[in-house]
Parts: structure tokens; sequence; C-alpha cells
């Protein structure tokens, strides 16, 4: 079953929040990223998705269709990265 | 681990309190003194980390309150179930370390260089930091971009930043909304932001303006949905969405 949700809830973040994880990992600004959802096609910067950071781990989804895009989980001092629902990601 | 900046890189620092300064009963604005801090831009954030003695560690993002150029200061509120705001607004002592890493982001910034652009910044509660430092930053470099800031707040005692922000110069108009509590005769809006208000306030589409939505997740997709349907195409409307951190 697939989880889905109606919608961002109140407490859903957006790409912002994880530009600091996400230098970490790409070792380069990420939040004017442009991803492209590997499920509906949809483009637009990293900082326009929906970001849940309480998830376990923590989760970016499409903002057009609510997917998963990408998961990241830290262990000890290392971060676990799926990236499975990403279709392309371009850093300028 | 905490250690020297290696420019390109973001790494963790160790920041020590230089002084703090309550803003409202909820609020404070701290300033670090940061050796290898390498400026950063107006709109961008900062994380901080705690480590418990425990070696619990929280983390936490904040967007900065000064303006490029100057030292590193972040606004931050108490949130009553929070772990981290309450002893960012009320442990914290001049001369206490923490851990900081940034400058963050690329996407909510405004280097004032859209000349001719009017800009409309819209906060909810303690979304107005990211534009204190917008706006501090457009003085300092002499900048003619006019500029509205339509700021939500639950009372006038919750208006941070409120005695600079009449100040905020030529070319720069701030028109405040009181959602919970108005003085007795109080003049200004009262209410959430609406269609309405937004009608008023905001630059018609036509100017090709430029807006910037920052507070509670709730409030920031209500705002930047009905200034999409006041005619600002979505990638003219930059969003930054705090969470569910209370209504302001």
């Amino acid at each position: 079953m697939t989880e889905r949700l109606s919608g961002p809830d109140d407490n859903a973040l957006d790409g912002n929040a994880i530009g600091g994880v996400l230098h970490e990992i790409f070792g380069t600004e990420m939040t004017t990223a442009e991803v492209t959802c590997g499920h509906c096609g949809h483009a637009c910067q990293v900082a326009e998705e929906v970001v849940y950071l309480r998830a376990p781990g923590t989760v970016v989804r499409c903002r057009t269709c609510t997917e998963v895009l990408v998961v990241v989980v830290r262990k000890q001092e290392m971060n676990c990265v799926d990236m499975s629902g990403v279709a392309a990601l371009r850093a300028s | 681990m905490a250690g020297t900046a290696v420019r390109g890189r973001l790494t963790w620092q160790v920041a020590t309190v230089a002084s703090a300064r309550p803003e409202t009963a909820s609020v404070r604005t701290i300033e670090f003194d940061l050796p290898g801090w390498a400026g950063h831009q107006a709109g961008q954030h900062v994380d901080i980390r705690l480590t418990a003695d425990d070696g619990y560690v929280a983390e936490r993002s904040y967007s900065i309150a000064s303006a490029p150029g100057e030292p590193l200061q972040l606004t931050v509120e108490r949130l009553e179930d929070g772990e981290v705001s309450p002893y960012l607004t009320e442990e914290l002592r001049p001369g206490d370390q923490i851990e900081i890493r940034g400058p963050i982001g690329g996407y909510f910034v405004w280097d004032g260089d859209d000349a001719g652009t009017p800009l409309l910044l819209v906060a909810g509660g303690s979304g107005v930091v990211p534009f204190r430092s917008m706006l501090r930053h457009r003085a300092s470099i002499g900048s003619n971009v006019p500029v509205r800031l339509l700021y939500s707040a639950r009372s006038l005692p919750d208006v941070i930043y409120h005695t600079e922000l009449d100040m905020a110069g030529e070319g720069a108009e701030v028109v405040y909304t009181l959602t919970r509590q108005q003085p007795p005769g109080w003049a200004g809006h009262s209410g959430r932001v609406d269609a309405a208000l937004l009608t008023e306030v905001a630059w018609p589409d036509d100017r090709r303006p430029l807006a910037y939505v920052c507070g509670p997740t709730a409030f920031v997709e209500i705002v930047a949905g009905q200034l999409v349907s006041l005619g600002y195409p979505p990638d003219r409307v930059k969003t930054e969405r705090y969470g569910g951190v209370g209504a302001p």
C-alpha cells in the first residue's frame, strides 16, 4: 500500500530546512538545485518541496504528487541517502 | 566535529554569545562572536546544534536577523514545548558557546540587485526575522527598491523589531495586522491576512513584484496561494515555512 497525503500538514516544512544537511552531503548549496520527481515528472527547486524532519529520518516529498523523493537517515556520523524517487537533480 | 571553516565546505563552528537582548516577552536576539564567519546574504539561515551531557543531540534552523556585513545575530522565539528554544531564550548567557553551521540557503535570499522590482514581504509571527535582515541590507546598500512589509502578529506586544520597523526608511512601508488582540484605538488592520488585505497591500502584478512569504506553514500556504490568485507568477513568490509553531 502506498502512503498518500491529502496535502502538506501544519508540521511540514520546505526544502529550505534541509539546506544544511544537503550541503553536508553534496558539498554545495542545494536549495536552488532543480529536482525532477521520478513519479509525476514535476520539476522545481529543492527549496519548494515538502519536507518532514520528524519522520523516521528526513523525508522530502513532491509538492505536486506527494510521493517520496528523498529519505535521509543519519546513523552515527554517516548520512544514508535514498534518492530513488528522484528522476534528476541539477545543481547550478 | 567543530573546526575552522574551509571555504566551500559547511562545517560546525563554535560560536560565543556576545550579547543577548529581549525583543518581546518570548523573543530575544542573540549576537555571536564567530571568528571564522565568512559572511552571509539577507534571508539565509544557520543550523544550531546542542549536545546534552548524555550525548543527546538536537539540531534546529534559525533565520539570520542581521544584515550582510554585520555580526551574526539570531532572533529566537520561545516555543512552550520546544527542546532548543527555551534554552536559547532563557538560559544562554554572554560567554556561553554553542555549535553553529552556515550560512545556509540560496533560494530565500535577497541580494538587492533586482533594481526597480518592488518587493513584497509577508511575515507571520517570527517569520519577520529574515525580513529584518533584508530591510537592513536594503538600507545599508542605499537601495531605492520600493518595499512593503505586511506583518501579521498576535498582538502589539508580540510585534518584533517594532521600533526599528517603524523607521525602515524611505520607500519602505510596514503594514501591521493584529490577529488576536488590538489595543484601544488601534488604527491598523485586524484579523488574519486574507485576500482583501493582500489586494490592498500587494503591489499590482504588472509591476513584476517579487514576493517573499515567511512564517508558520499554514500561514505561508494560504498567503502564497492568495498571491498566485492575485496574478503573481508562482516563481515570483518565494516561501519559507517554519512548521506548526502556532498561528500568528
